[in-house]
């Protein structure tokens, strides 16, 4: 049952190889624009990667990178096949090199729409990752004096500005943390003294956030002390108020700022596993009608090309077999070696 | 003698046409460089009018058109330089050729005059930067006036991307009121006490917008009361650098506009060098051909060269059809004018026909 049989003239295996040669060089660029795609997520994770806490989002941007580069060496393949493919001299010596190639460019496609898919699988441990993350950097912003920690500071600051957002969830994770340190606190007044005394830990919890929570958009001064106290401010109802600072939280803020870019790469990325695609259905079709003319004089009859000579899962068994065939035998052998040590 | 005189072989003009009509398209890119240059200060420029007193729209119109000029220029220089391997097609375009080369003479002495206006634009920009800040800090706390409302947001954003305070440094903040009456309870004794020790009834305080704040401080930021020593545990004002950003956002800007207009004035200068090249080696390539036409055999040898004559000559000659341009033809110079003559014998030579008169 063969799939995909088409009738092609010597005119149509022309056009097709001509048409082919053009499309692997689009495909080879499309390739190069998915290792360069995903070299640039990469180097986006890895800039707020303090906020990170593991690196599970990074096998997307490795994939990518993989597939990019098996996609160029796949369409040059392509290119080079197509190229020596309507002359029947050189055709024959790509006879053995076809069914490996075959079997990695299948793989390394279905890897490129794995990919795609892999950015929305993953989108979950980002917003875990993140949570973690962005907890322990507001937990240790005040350790401006601890070695491996004093940048936490400038870096929640910078991140609080850049994606215009306050805290994890939203600005109130701030007073559940002291963010000013010790070493800033006058232990000899009153007011401090109680309030380090009313907390459980001991901590100096204030109802107050640090000045990059303050949005530029807010047409009046900035209020980050004494945030739920409208007595404390003239003419400020905190409720009511919502442009003083960031409303979002810098979870959401960083989530969709990679989903919207894993989006736009996706949309790039699977056009570019289209254009692959038809690209090895085309140098089958090729291969095909080239092979159904070989060793006959008159090359420019009309030929059958087909896609698969036998079935999808019967092509899928004749290729995973030798594959499991490499792995049976090297259990049969030790079997073998021991029943000949049994009978010896 | 010629300026600069150089003999080509046939094969060496129509290299040389080549290679010109090559380096024509190469001007045709590089005048769409410059175009986009200038488009890009443009925008530079035009992002942060509400900045500037006055907005500087000489540099980026003149390297616009400049750009656009080039590619005109060339496209037609690069057509030109096709056709003179023939010389029957560079017939048609041989009475162009020397308007054409004086027209791109000029032109690359506009493109020197844009890359120096590049470096010379400094002076101008400062001055329209300080009384641009100075405004934009007076009208901060004006937001809910109709055409200011958004210097608070533009002065805030400023100051936090180039890391900057105020127009010289942050003590502006404290001669100008940038909290506005709004949000001033003037019940209270502090602020009434305030109002009534300035002059001017303004709400003058030490204090800082936030945007101040500097980023690499280890202390939580410190923007109101910031010369008080004792309204903070811990903090001498004049030893602490990192609170506050340090650096006036004059300086900041004028910075960053200077270094974008360094690397532009750079790449303009390049672009004039190469523009010269070209414009040197079409005059060469006009010069040879028109010799060989001179010459009669297409395929010989001819000279080409810059000036045919020296430069003073040229100079003098050129300066001649200029004195005479604005006069009228002649009397003595012209021949087909009948000068009555004064000699006697001319006289009688001449025969005096009569005009026949109709009955």
């Amino acid at each position: 049952m063969v799939v995909g049989k088409m009738k092609l003239t010597f005119q149509k295996r022309v056009k097709l190889a001509q048409g082919l040669w053009m499309l692997s060089w689009f495909a080879t660029l499309g390739g190069a624009v998915t290792f360069a795609l995903g070299c640039f997520l990469k180097t986006e994770l890895r800039r707020r990667g303090e906020v990170m806490d593991n690196t599970d989002i990074h096998c997307v941007p490795n994939t990518l990178m993989i597939v990019g580069l098996a996609s160029m060496g796949i369409n040059y393949f392509a290119s080079r096949i197509c190229q020596d493919a309507l002359d029947p001299g050189r055709f024959p010596r790509w006879k053995t090199f076809l069914k490996p190639f075959y079997g990695c460019s299948v793989f390394f496609t279905t890897l490129m729409l794995i990919s795609v898919i892999l950015s929305y699988i993953m989108k979950g441990s980002l917003e875990t990752s993140l949570k973690i993350g962005l907890k322990n950097g507001i937990r240790f912003y005040k350790d401006t004096d601890t070695p491996g920690r004093c940048f936490q500071k400038q870096t929640i600051d910078r991140l609080q500005m850049e994606f215009q957002c306050c805290g994890n969830s939203n600005y109130r994770d701030w007073f559940e943390v002291q963010w000013i340190s010790n070493r800033y606190l006058d232990f000899s007044s009153k007011e401090v003294k109680d309030r380090i005394k009313s907390n459980v830990d001991g901590r100096y919890l204030i109802d107050s956030v640090p000045f990059s929570c303050c949005n530029p958009s807010s047409p009046r001064p900035c209020i980050q002390y004494r945030i739920t106290n409208n007595t404390a401010h003239y003419n400020y109802e905190h409720q009511t108020d919502e442009l003083n600072l960031f409303i979002h939280g810098c979870r959401e803020a960083l989530v969709n700022y990679y989903m919207g870019l894993m989006n736009a790469i996706g949309a790039v990325v699977l056009s570019v596993f289209l254009l692959q695609c038809s690209v090895l259905a085309s140098v089958r079709l090729l291969q095909t009608s080239m092979e159904a003319v070989a060793g006959q004089e008159n090359v420019e009859v009309d030929s059958e090309g087909y896609l698969l000579e036998k079935g999808v899962k019967e092509t899928f068994m004749e290729y995973v077999d030798p594959v499991l065939k490499l792995l049976w035998l090297n259990e049969v052998t030790p079997a073998e070696a021991k029943a000949e040590a049994g009978t010896s | 003698m010629a300026v600069l005189k150089v003999t080509f072989t046939k094969t060496n003009r129509d290299k040389l046409a080549q290679v010109l009509w090559v380096l024509n398209w190469v001007s045709v890119v590089t005048g769409v460089t410059l175009f986009s240059l200038g488009l890009f200060l443009k925008v530079e420029i035009v992002k942060r009018r509400e900045l500037m007193s006055k907005e500087i729209v000489s540099v980026p119109n003149m390297l616009i058109f400049v750009g656009l000029t080039a590619c005109a220029i060339n496209f037609l220089g690069g057509k030109i330089c096709y056709d003179c391997v023939d010389t029957t097609k560079f017939l048609r375009w041989k009475l162009l050729m020397l308007p054409y080369i004086i027209c791109t003479f000029f032109f690359t002495f506009c493109i020197l005059v844009g890359a120096l206006m590049c470096y010379s634009m400094r002076n101008d920009l400062e001055e329209s930067l300080f009384l641009g800040l100075r405004d934009a800090m007076r009208y901060y706390k004006d937001t809910d006036m109709p055409g200011r409302c958004y210097i608070k947001r533009t002065m805030d954003m400023l100051q936090m991307q180039f890391q900057c305070c105020g127009n010289e440094g942050y003590r502006d903040w404290f001669h100008i009121q940038w909290i506005s009456n709004r949000y001033l309870d003037m019940t209270d004794s502090g602020v009434a006490e305030r109002l009534r020790s300035n002059v001017e009834g303004k709400y003058l305080i030490d204090g800082v917008p936030f945007s101040c704040c500097g980023l690499h401080s280890p202390r939580p930021c410190i923007q109101h009361q910031i010369t008080n020593n004792s309204a903070h545990y811990n903090y001498e004002y004049q030893k602490e650098e990192l609170n506050l950003n340090r650096r006036g956002c004059r300086q900041a800007l004028l910075e960053h506009y200077t270094q974008i207009m360094q690397s532009i004035g750079l790449i303009v200068l390049i672009i004039w060098l190469f523009e010269v090249s070209v414009l040197t080696g079409v005059r060469y390539l006009q010069t040879a051909m028109e010799n060989v036409l001179r010459l009669g055999d297409p395929d010989s040898e001819s000279d080409g060269w810059l000036l045919e004559n020296s430069i003073a000559d040229t100079a003098r000659y050129n300066f001649n059809i200029i004195k005479n341009l604005g006069k009228c033809y002649q009397v003595d110079d012209d021949p087909n004018i009948d000068v009555p003559s004064t000699s006697q014998q001319a006289q009688e030579n001449v025969p005096v026909k009569q005009i026949p008169v109709a009955q």
